[in-house]
């Protein structure tokens, strides 16, 4: 069953409101039949120093993915992790993290590739869940298992491959990493460890939109007028674009598709999980460096 | 297995007798009991030398005195694993000489059991700390 929207007015002017919740609309919808809380964090130690009551963890590290394939888990292993999560095919999901919701924005479209239909993000995150001073508990939550199905994990929709940017050259490319990994200076985020990319730069005619661009300083989203500003008339995407957003390993633009998608209404946005791990070190494909996004490579 | 110093063997020996998810529990109880800054570093913060490696602001800074060497160190609250990680350190490695502690393997944060529970990136930010801690020694401990 869906549990009822967040009303606040902010989100009404969204594309999708029925994608963001408030953090006092979550905490007085806590314990709601229907309604199961999911924190996904970069550190995976932080739900055990305290999280919102009930919330489960997810580990985007372990769980999500596939431990032979570089890939996600199949709709058998999602079935199994989301029925131990106590998600059944109709539950709301809603889900919050550390670092502005990286990794919950991540996991989300995670859930998305498997069609999981109501699936939210609390606006702001876990850091302003502890601002507004709301509850925490150490006590880790258990839910029954559910009867989850097993769906088909479906990537045409949300997620591109190496091969799809190789193609894409002339439609947008969207990079959200700081202007630093853009330029090429470096290819890890500032104060990251580096993180095992062969050359530094980006994707040629990619144009740069760091992710942060996206939200407010406490970590929740801008209003839908900036965000129109940032991404229609800024960088000039439209809704009969066909975007693809990547970033160093696929998280901080899930971050971005979700604001693309689901809060400016975007119809065709993809996100690149591959990212610049990946075309980074990848033999026979182009980059460029420097701030310009330079030209398409000829064939 | 390269040979440690006692103090890490221990907590090495520790980590490897549990399930992958006790020493995740393990690894918070290191970061619940990281020591608080003596008041001298607390009040100066410039004498703490940043772990770039970190994507967490840590801080460290070692001593030596009469060849015994003592690491301090400070990491947020909201990153308990790198906070852990440099519990295991300032707790392991206080006390030692300081040639010991030049000698301590450089693939010490891969030898406790972490690997698949604790993504690459964070262990090589204990790497990092590791590396940092040897270099104030060499260079304190020479003077």
């Amino acid at each position: 069953m869906t549990v009822a929207f967040d009303p606040a007015e902010k989100f009404q002017q969204y594309a999708h409101p029925e994608r963001l919740v408030s953090t006092a609309w979550l905490e007085a919808h806590l314990g709601t039949a229907g309604l199961v809380v999911v924190e996904c964090d970069e550190d995976v130690l932080l739900y055990e120093t305290g999280h919102i009551p009930g919330a489960v963890k997810l580990d985007w590290h372990t769980e999500l993915n596939d431990p032979v394939m570089r890939d996600y888990i199949d709709g058998e292993q999602f079935a199994r992790l989301m029925s131990a999560k106590g998600i059944a095919r109709d539950s709301t999901v809603v889900i919050y993290g550390d670092k502005s919701n990286w990794w919950a924005a991540y996991a989300l479209w995670v859930l998305t590739l498997f069609g999981h239909h109501d699936v939210r993000l609390l606006d702001g995150g876990r850091d302003r869940w502890i601002a507004d001073e709301r509850p925490l508990t150490t006590e880790a939550a258990q839910h029954a298992a559910t009867d989850y199905p097993v769906v088909e994990r479906d990537d045409a929709a949300v997620r591109a491959f190496k091969d799809d940017v190789l193609s894409h050259f002339g439609r947008p490319l969207i990079d959200v990493r700081s202007p630093e990994e853009y330029s090429g200076e470096r290819t890890h985020m500032p104060a990251y460890p580096e993180e095992g990319a062969l050359r530094g730069g980006h994707v040629p005619t990619a144009a740069s939109v760091p992710w942060s661009r996206a939200v407010n300083d406490d970590g929740t989203f801008r209003s839908a007028d900036e965000l129109a500003t940032v991404y229609r008339d800024e960088a000039g995407l439209g809704d009969a674009d066909d975007v693809i957003t990547y970033c160093r390993i696929g998280e901080r633009s899930s971050h971005t598709w979700f604001a693309l998608t689901h809060l400016l209404g975007i119809p065709r946005v993809r996100n690149y999980d591959g990212s610049w791990t990946e075309w980074g070190s990848a033999v026979r494909v182009p980059i460029a460096v420097g701030t310009e996004p330079g030209t398409a490579p000829g064939r | 297995m390269t040979d440690l110093p006692g103090p890490l063997a221990e907590i090495r020996d520790d980590f490897l007798s549990f399930t992958e998810k006790e020493r995740l529990q393990l690894l918070l109880e290191f970061s619940n009991e990281l020591p608080a800054l003596p008041d001298r570093y607390a009040e100066h913060p410039e004498l703490l030398e940043r772990v770039e490696e970190c994507q967490s602001p840590v801080y460290l800074f070692v001593d030596v005195v009469d060849d015994e060497v003592q690491v301090h160190a400070t990491a947020p609250a909201e990153a308990p694993t790198t906070r852990g990680f440099a519990s295991i350190l300032v707790q392991g490695i206080t006390g030692l000489p300081a040639d010991v502690v030049l000698s301590i393997p450089d693939d010490f944060p891969l030898q406790l059991g972490l690997t698949a529970a604790v993504s690459p990136l964070r262990l090589r930010g204990m790497s990092g700390m590791l590396w940092r801690i040897k270099r104030q020694v060499s260079a304190k401990a020479a003077v």
